[in-house]
């Protein structure tokens, strides 16, 4: 790597002003693709500040009435321990435990998932199936962005500079509401996704009354389909529902192609991945 | 680039280097501290050869910048055995030749250490599982998932 200087803020205020101060600074979670990005020469910087020891970006808090809040580079390994994480939100401790392998989760953060802003990105879409909102800190104070609007192109965020991220929260979810994120991918695990589904869907009295579907690896950013989830709401719970709802996702996707897969292939199994996805969440 | 002081805990003693900002964990092991037991293999976080523990996680420490770890505690390779008595996990690699080359061990034997520190009793697609993030290019790995099954047997029995 390229010579840096390091910088690790121990609050908010700090981090805030080191931010400001040096826009072409590289900030730090986990490092699994930022130190991966410094090597290979894709980024080059002369600061890096690590946001690890701020406390507010490593801690997971749940408040039973309103959702779960969860810091910025808090890693996998700790989501995937999480008692009330997992009972309340099984679906993001399973997404914690997929990205990469039992060292990556070591390190690795939901906030480095979707600031890296791969439209691979496994996390993101469950995020935004889970309507989860981003805590963005900047010169000009807070604001919270829905995670679908994050990404804006490959690599990019909207953050502006000066700007960081400081948790996402996760609403809590209701009685009869499901998520679910699979993925497909050659190997079980250690690879990124072909194509990645995340879905939830909430039902009250045999009727579908919330779904929110949402792709990855078929577009230059993670993409929510709104349309699609939109679909289902009124509708029972039935095959034909799932499979209309299916095929406005995969007429949503722009796949590519590229040396994972063809973008026929991936036109393909995103129609197969939310059919599955849905018929999963629904039979929860 | 200013040099930086780090102190930390490493295999249970006080520790402390001098370290460039830009020299990941494995780098400071190795070429600082002389503690070469820690292999770099591809570098990127992929192949688990360098990996360690870091405040009791397991992480790759090629993909850890060496200033990150001040006032942290550092586990590695070296911190295992006991003096001249191998650990049980040790002994089992090399009873059930777990290992050829052995690059990818020390990393296979840390993750192991962490895998029964979480989960004493695992099956085997649950070993396979959490050694995922590590390769070995000459075992075709049966033999180290039978290695860690044996492992785990004789830890627990002299547990009880
Ligand atoms: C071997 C390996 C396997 C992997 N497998 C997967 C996988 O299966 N699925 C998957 O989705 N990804 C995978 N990844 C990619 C990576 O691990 C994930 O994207 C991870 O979630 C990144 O988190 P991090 O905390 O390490 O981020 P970092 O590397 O620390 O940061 C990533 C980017 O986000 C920026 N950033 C981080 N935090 C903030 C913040 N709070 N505010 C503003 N910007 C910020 C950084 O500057 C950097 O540009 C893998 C990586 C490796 C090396
Ligand atoms: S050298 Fe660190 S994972 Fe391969
Ligand atoms: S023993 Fe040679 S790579 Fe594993």
């Amino acid at each position: 790597m390229k010579s840096f200087d390091y910088a690790a803020p121990r609050t908010l205020d700090e981090a805030l002003s080191l931010v400001a101060q040096n826009p072409q600074a590289q900030v730090l979670a986990g490092g699994t693709d930022l130190l991966v990005q410094l090597k290979n020469g894709r980024r080059e910087t002369d600061l890096v500040i690590d946001l690890k020891r701020i406390a507010e970006l490593k801690t997971i808090a749940f408040d039973p009435k309103k959702g779960l809040t969860v810091g910025a580079a808090v890693p996998c390994a700790q989501l995937c321990a999480h008692a009330d994480l997992r009972q309340h939100y099984p679906s993001l401790a399973e997404v914690a435990g997929l990205i990469g392998g039992t060292a990556i989760q070591g390190r690795a953060s939901l906030g480095g998932n979707l600031c890296n802003a791969a439209p691979s990105a496994d996390s993101v879409p469950l995020m935004i199936a889970l309507a989860a909102q981003a805590r963005v800190a900047g010169p000009q104070g807070i604001r919270d962005v829905p995670v679908e609007d994050f990404c804006v192109a490959p690599g990019k965020n909207l953050l502006a500079p000066g700007e960081f991220l400081v948790n996402i929260f996760f609403p809590i979810p209701a009685a009869g509401f499901h998520a679910q994120y699979l993925r497909f991918t050659p190997r079980n695990e250690m690879d990124i996704a072909v194509v990645g589904v995340g879905v939830s869907t909430r039902v009250e009295n045999g009727k579908i009354t919330a779904a929110r579907i949402a792709l990855a690896s078929v577009a230059p950013t993670p993409l929510f389909v709104k349309e699609a989830g939109d679909s289902l709401i009124g509708q029972a719970p039935t095959p034909e529902a799932i499979a209309q709802a299916a095929s406005l996702a995969q007429a949503a996707a722009k796949p590519i192609s590229d040396m994972r897969a063809p973008a026929d292939y991936r036109r393909h199994l995103c129609g197969v991945l939310t059919r599955r996805a849905l018929t999963a969440a629904l039979a929860q | 680039m200013k040099k930086v002081h780090v102190q930390l805990t490493l295999n249970g003693e006080p520790a402390e280097f001098l370290a460039e900002p830009r020299q990941t964990l494995l780098e400071c092991l190795r070429d600082n501290l002389n503690l070469t037991g820690t292999k770099e293999g591809c570098g990127d976080g992929n192949c688990g050869s360098c990996s360690v523990l870091l405040d009791g996680q397991l992480v790759t420490s090629c993909l850890v910048l060496g200033v990150e770890t001040d006032g942290l505690r550092v586990d590695t390779v070296e911190g295992i055995a006991k003096g001249s008595t191998l650990h049980p996990i040790q002994k089992a690699f090399i009873d059930n030749a777990a290992l050829q080359c052995g690059i990818c061990t020390p990393g296979f034997l840390m993750a192991t250490k962490s895998l029964l520190e979480h989960n004493p009793n695992p099956t085997e697609p649950e070993i396979r599982l959490w050694l995922a993030n590590n390769l070995c290019r000459c075992t075709g790995y049966d033999k180290i998932v039978r290695a860690v099954m044996i492992a785990a047997a004789e830890m627990q029995e002299s547990a009880q």
